[in-house]
């Protein structure tokens, strides 16, 4: 652990604690809103420990909160949850170095450890990246969730803060040193335009998995494993 | 079953499909050793993954368009990063330009 902390400058210290303080107030929110919709207390907070990905948390919520059967939101969840598959291959070498490293990390995968390490050009500094992102926000998710849940009423709304937004921002500033390369631009572009137009036909999860059919208009160029850039801050 | 024992069995369902949708790409890497050209196609396919997720979080709530506040503060979030702003900025701009276009009624 020392020596991840020694590669990890404060720029990018800096950008991990700002997305932790956005991902508590979420967490506070998720809390919230789950125990208000009359679910156990104990549900969000052990959700949040052995799920661990924001999106399909919200989305198994709203499907139990309404009614819905725990099965249906069960595999809703799932689904949400299998771009982790592709994310695994691309980040898995970073989890080297024994079993528990190894489940630890793992479990810690989530959209925001992928993309800071996905900006990272040195494999020690995706290594400090991707570990540091992880562990900080599983503890500012899982302090939030359950400060929510013993009653953090007053915040329920986090779209009048703008947080909804700086979530894909987040993400968005991460790749977009990524795009500077011309095929993974039109990849992504293409990726982009078959997520939007199958969403509303599709359930949630699967336009982001079709999305990966747009590497097929980056083929025919050798994309390098140095196309990740450094940071722009 | 009671309502509680199926919530609790369905969380620790999707905990264990999460996790194991997250092992498959560390386990297989552990095994085999990748050439830098599949290597970089699986950096080209989390690119193409996360900016997939952007435009889908920024523009949609389910089906339904998310609203322009949102998409608006994306945006604007989107150009800050593709000119070189800090991070830092980018986030914090993308949050006030939708909580400020909110205040002034923007849907």
């Amino acid at each position: 652990m020392r020596s991840l902390l020694r590669t990890l400058d404060g720029p990018l210290a800096r950008d991990i604690a700002l997305v932790c303080v956005a991902d508590t107030i979420v967490g506070v929110s998720f809390g919230a809103i789950a125990v208000s919709a009359g679910l156990p207390l104990w549900l969000p907070i052990l959700l949040s420990v052995v799920v661990f990905a924001g999106a399909a948390q919200f989305m198994f919520v709203g499907i139990v909160a309404a009614g819905g059967n725990p099965i249906a939101a069960v595999v809703a969840g799932l689904l949400v949850n299998a771009r982790h598959l592709p994310f695994g291959f691309a980040i898995g070498d970073l989890l080297d170095g024994g079993w528990v490293r190894r489940i630890a990390g793992t479990h810690l995968m989530i959209d925001e450890s992928v993309a800071f390490a996905l900006a990272q050009r040195e494999p020690d500094r995706r290594r400090a990246a991707y570990w540091t992102c992880a562990i900080s926000l599983f503890a500012c998710w899982n302090a939030g969730v359950m400060l929510g849940a013993f009653g953090g009423n007053a915040l329920r709304d986090t779209a009048a803060l703008g947080l909804d937004a700086a979530f894909p921002a987040v993400l968005l500033a991460l790749v977009v040193p990524s795009l500077r390369d011309a095929p993974t631009r039109r990849a992504a572009f293409a990726g982009v335009l078959i997520a939007l137009a199958t969403a509303p036909l599709l359930p949630a999860g699967m336009p982001v998995l079709l999305a990966l059919a747009g590497l097929l208009a980056g083929r025919g160029t050798a994309p390098s494993a140095e196309t990740a850039q450094e940071p722009t801050s | 079953m009671t309502a509680a024992t199926g919530l609790l069995v369905a969380t620790l369902a999707l905990g264990a499909g999460t996790f194991a949708l997250r092992l498959a790409g560390p386990l297989l890497r552990a095994r085999v050793a990748l050439s830098p050209r599949v290597e970089g196609l699986m950096t080209r396919a989390t690119v193409v993954l996360l900016a997939a997720l952007v435009a889908t979080a920024a523009l949609l709530d389910g089906a339904r368009f998310a609203g322009f506040a949102r998409a608006a503060g994306v945006t604007v979030g989107g150009i800050l990063a593709w000119r070189g702003a800090p991070f830092v900025v980018v986030v914090l701009a993308a949050a006030a330009t939708a909580a400020g276009l909110r205040l002034l009624g923007v849907p």
